[in-house]
């Protein structure tokens, strides 16, 4: 199979947040990796959920090099990335990150230092940061370009991440925010809830379209047993269950972000 | 050099075209370019280029800084009634007021007409209204002589925000952050100062209610 090589200049970055924690955002992060891998993608996870990260969890990996590694100078930042299931590349930030879960310039100075030295190398870097919106989350997710929210259907997601892109709206001046309803109820869901945002954050914050502000659906995942399962087996939806409603959703989500 | 004398900038007094004498005329350039005629301070573009500098520092460090926006209340008045010169000599005792408000590593800039800009690097958040109001005060206080026994009070406006402590951002969103606070000053009646409020992520029950509208509908 021949890809036509993109040219390497510099990749795209999406930071993967979302408000409340649980609502699958680590599960799409690494499940949209594979998709993008599979569409010859060359793509880097970031786990810059520095204190509290799972992205080991769920893929299963126990490296014995992690960004604390490369904070601390005891291995190189090649060193730490590893090749993860779905052919993608992944920096896991491991446990015993809490004492970069405060935002010194240290640890500021150093997510920079990473982030320039792998843009060049990849295609995409996406970033899966906390939840919340403490002061690392949000630095985490200045640091990329673009920013897509995950929120379930249920009201507390739904108010945490309408908190969260009322904050990049107004912070960091956003005016692009994907996002991404996961454990959809039924077809169509993830529209409402859009629309629904939308009138809040125009009638709240004034970010209405006119005024240049998008909040972007990015996609839809419905709840689905085999996501269950996958996590369960700590396994890739895509591997495991390609041909299941959800991972059909991520694969198209993959297609909207390179569309 | 016809540029220098006019702007009376006394060069070294060495052999011309000697180094230390070049050097003289470099440091001499440098200086009228970055800063204010009139007032001495720094111009529009040093100001512009000690923003992008702090805004990157700021990102890095996550040290506060404080962005100033002032000015001055109905200058328009004054340059209609005293004349121009009087204008001149306000706009001057303005900045002298400024400056002696501030620390030596902040900058003072007049970057318009009537309007001037203070960076303030780690600034703490605490002090930005002590810091914003000792300004306000400084030039309300004073009495400007604008010609022979005709004394003049004036007032400025000032607006504050922050440098926000992450990644994106540019200068020209945080001057316009502190300008819109410069604005609502200006509509609150002048001769005050307007902080931008912190980060706002509480949400409020009218926006609950708007937000499960929809949804509570559904399921009933």
């Amino acid at each position: 199979m021949t890809t036509t090589p993109t040219p390497r200049g510099t990749a795209r970055t999406l930071a993967v947040t979302s408000g409340k924690g649980g609502v699958g955002k680590t599960f799409v992060t690494a499940n949209l990796a594979a998709a993008l891998a599979e569409r010859g993608q060359k793509v880097l996870v970031l786990d810059a959920d520095l204190g509290l990260a799972n992205l080991d969890v769920v893929l299963n990996l126990y490296p014995k090099l992690t960004l604390h590694d490369v904070f601390t100078e005891r291995c190189t930042l090649d060193d730490a990335i590893l090749p993860a299931p779905g052919g993608f590349s992944v920096l896991l930030a491991g446990s015993g990150l809490v004492e970069y879960s405060r935002l010194t310039p240290d640890v500021r100075e150093k997510l920079l230092h990473i982030l320039d030295t792998v843009k060049p190398r990849y295609d995409w870097v996406l970033l899966d940061t906390g939840a919340g919106i403490s002061d690392v989350v949000l630095y985490a997710i200045s640091l990329a370009k673009d920013v897509m929210v995950v929120a379930t259907p249920e009201p507390t997601s739904l108010t945490d991440a309408y908190a969260t892109i009322k904050v990049l709206a107004t912070q960091q001046d956003r005016r692009k925010i994907g996002l991404l309803i996961n454990q959809a109820n039924r077809a169509g869901e993830g529209k409402l809830i859009c629309g629904q945002l939308q009138q809040v954050l125009e009638r709240f914050i004034g970010a209405s379209p006119e005024k240049g502000f998008q909040l972007n659906l990015l996609g839809e995942v419905k709840s689905d047993v085999s996501v269950r399962q996958a996590v369960l087996k700590r396994q890739l939806l895509l591997e495991n269950f390609p041909g299941s409603d959800a991972a059909q959703a991520i694969k198209a989500l993959a297609t909207k972000l390179l569309g | 050099m016809q540029l220098l004398q006019q702007a009376g900038v006394a060069l070294p007094d060495v052999d011309s075209h000697s180094a230390l004498w070049i050097q003289g005329v470099i440091d001499a350039l440098c200086d009228l370019s970055s800063k204010d005629a009139l007032t001495g301070l720094a111009n529009r573009r040093s100001f512009e280029m000690t923003l992008e500098r702090e805004i990157d520092r700021v990102a890095r460090s996550g040290e506060p800084a404080l962005l100033l926006t002032l000015d001055i209340d109905h200058f328009k008045a004054v340059n209609d009634t005293h004349g121009h010169n009087a204008g001149d000599l306000v706009i001057q005792a303005v900045a002298r007021a400024v400056a002696q408000v501030v620390r030596p590593m902040d900058t003072v800039a007049r970057v318009g007409g009537e309007e001037f800009a203070i960076i303030l690097p780690n600034c703490a958040t605490a002090f930005a209204l002590v810091v914003a109001e000792r300004v306000r005060e400084q030039v309300a206080e004073q009495r400007i002589e604008i010609a022979p026994g005709q004394l003049l009070r004036v007032t400025v406006s000032v607006g504050g925000a922050f440098a926000p402590q992450w990644v994106r951002s540019s200068a020209v969103l945080w001057m316009e952050r502190a300008d819109r606070q410069l604005y609502r000053a200006k509509t609150e009646g002048r001769d005050r100062v307007c902080m931008e409020p912190q980060v706002d992520s509480m949400v409020s029950a009218e926006e609950k209610g708007l937000l499960f509208a929809m949804t509570q509908l559904e399921t009933e």
